[in-house]
């Protein structure tokens, strides 16, 4: 990937889509590679639609401006999908990847994109037999992978066991992980191109 | 070389404060500079650092409590933004006028009101005649560069005036980046140790600092503030070339970027210049002969560079994220405008207005600015001052 990849992500607040951002950020600048990752500050209220953009690319990342056309968005509520137009500013060849149970052609309806790509997978159920709770930003980390092909997997997984291993239980890492590899295998794409 | 991290522009700024391991720091807590002081605070309570953290009660006492810290002889430093910058003021002016060569990270914030947590350079820029250096940084690399050479300029015994860097709240402080930083040791050598010029402390060389100053002496004191700014500008180049040697990443007043048979000229600072660069990129591509000029430095302001530099450009437009009520433009206009007076065939300079309290800046709207300058090399317009993305 010699372009840049923007990605935008849709959550509620409390639900991890900055944390998100940012730790895909730094995974991809551990394996060399350029990134942003920054949210959008607001008045952030937990349960209210919050967003968070990652910027990566081969090369040093000049922008410093707000993302407006993400290559891709990743919606990690899909209650959302009704309050928020999550397609906005998406290129035709772009990716919509969602939280989701349904499967991605119903999904393409209710979000409105017609070209590109969608995808779903359930995070919440994943993180809450994985982890026992309701935390679908790191499972989701896993279907964007494997969606979106821009880090290898094993540097995420890398990531996570350095990044947590300071804080977390070996069963909470080890859940973190199954989370990701699961969420990885069980995206589904729909692929209109 | 160093080591690359993934770090917010507040985490690199305290790692440039670690690695400077300064003897004192007094800060107070205003968004959006908090994390910066909150990662040093982690810094101190690791004992990572030899630094004393006075927690004060208000920004007016921060600097007040490193005045006295740094008349004492200890390497000092602090950091802050917008209103908590605001507070302050009186002893800002008395830190410069005392020659104390505190460091300071200025998270640059809107100065209310309305109130806004957000971008613009009010706050830094309000400051501009406190007899403080000021260097701008473009992303999160700059703002730790620029804080360590703030230490070696500051307290280099030509110059011996207090600095400050700045960095863009959230567009920077907040957003995780790739930094390299230092490696501890290289770190230590190049910041090196502090020895003070004058100290309280030392009684066998009494000094008296900051006593009344009348009619009598002031001016010659301001006069050698003044001096000590002409002085500044052969140090800050050389610790930016040191610096350079050091890192591959080299320092001076500005950037020049892609000027070479340019048409028109952009002048920003701070991280728009980062965005402009890369519009630059696209119009080039694009075959318009189009550059930019990334001013790190305002104070001291570069006017006899830019004054020979500009002098070869027909158009020329200038990006200030601040106004100046009432003046004719904003401060980076006035002082580059006025840098170009007397020439015989001086270019038309334009000033763009952006981004207050954190109004986004994107590539189109700087690409129509591009626009704008190239139809000025045509037609001097009337118009000299625009304001970009706001509502009429």
């Amino acid at each position: 990937m010699a372009e840049l990849l923007e990605i935008r992500w849709h959550g509620r607040g409390g639900q991890g889509a900055k944390t998100a951002a940012t730790f895909l950020a730094a995974s991809a600048i551990a394996s060399g590679k350029y990134a942003q990752g920054f949210p959008e500050y607001g008045p952030e209220r937990r349960g209210a639609p919050v967003k968070g953009f990652t910027r990566i690319s081969d090369k040093p990342v000049k922008l410093h401006c707000a993302v407006e056309n993400p290559k891709m968005v990743v919606v990690l509520d899909e209650t959302l999908i009704e309050v928020v137009d999550v397609a906005e500013g998406l290129p035709k060849e772009g990716i919509i990847l969602v939280n989701s149970n349904c499967d991605p052609q119903t999904l393409r309806d209710l979000v409105n994109f017609h070209t590109g790509k969608v995808a779903t997978v359930d995070a919440t159920t994943i993180s809450i037999e994985e982890l026992g709770k309701a935390i679908p930003n790191t499972p989701m980390l896993g279907a964007l992978i494997k969606v979106a092909n821009v880090l290898p997997i094993d540097s995420i997984l890398e990531d996570i066991t350095k990044k947590f291993e300071k804080k977390f239980s070996q069963k909470i890492i080890q859940g973190n992980i199954n989370a990701i590899r699961r969420a990885y295998e069980e995206v589904k794409v729909d692929d209109s191109i | 070389m160093g080591k690359r991290m993934a770090l917010t522009g507040n985490d690199a700024g305290a790692y440039a404060f670690k690695h400077a391991n300064a003897d004192v720091a007094a800060a107070f807590p205003i968004t959006p500079q908090t994390e910066l002081m909150h990662k040093f605070a982690e810094f101190v309570a690791d004992g990572d650092v030899d630094t004393e953290l006075i927690l004060v009660e208000s920004e007016h006492s921060a600097m007040s409590a490193c005045v006295g810290s740094a008349a004492g002889g200890a390497r000092t430093f602090t950091a802050t933004a917008a209103n908590g910058f605001a507070l302050m003021w009186e002893i800002v002016y008395i830190a410069a006028s005392c020659r104390l060569p505190i460091v300071m990270a200025v998270v640059n914030r809107a100065l209310s009101g309305p109130i806004n947590i957000h971008n613009d350079h009010s706050d830094s820029m309000g400051g501009r005649d406190s007899g403080w250096i000021q260097l701008y940084s473009e992303n999160s690399q700059e703002a730790y560069d620029n804080i360590l050479q703030c230490f070696r300029i500051a307290e280099h015994p030509d110059v011996l005036l207090p600095a400050l860097a700045t960095l863009d709240g959230f567009v920077l402080s907040h957003t995780v980046e790739a930094v390299e930083i230092l490696d501890d040791d290289v770190a230590a050598k190049f910041v090196g140790k502090y020895k003070p010029h004058f100290s309280l402390l030392d009684i066998d060389n009494p000094v008296t600092v900051g006593p009344l100053d009348l009619q009598d002496y002031y001016f010659e004191h301001k006069r050698q503030q003044v001096d000590a700014m002409e002085k500044a500008f052969p140090v800050i180049k050389a610790i930016g070339k040191e610096f350079g040697d050091l890192t591959g990443r080299y320092y001076s007043y500005y950037d020049e970027y892609k000027l070479e048979d340019a048409e028109a000229v952009v002048i920003a600072l701070g991280s728009a210049a980062g965005t402009t660069k890369a519009v630059v990129d696209e119009l080039r591509a694009e075959g318009q002969k189009v550059g930019m000029i990334k001013l790190r430095m305002f104070r001291p302001f570069p006017y006899l560079e830019l004054r020979s530099l500009l002098k070869n450009f027909r158009a020329v437009g200038i990006m200030d994220r601040c106004i100046s009520f009432g003046g004719y433009g904003g401060p980076v206009f006035n002082e580059t405008r006025s840098a170009l007076y007397g020439l015989p065939n001086p270019p038309v300079v334009s000033n763009f207005l952006y981004g207050l309290g954190g109004r986004d800046i994107s590539t189109h709207q700087i690409r129509e600015i591009f626009e704008t300058v190239q139809k000025s090399a045509q037609h001097e317009p009337q118009n000299l001052i625009h304001y970009v993305g706001v509502r009429e």
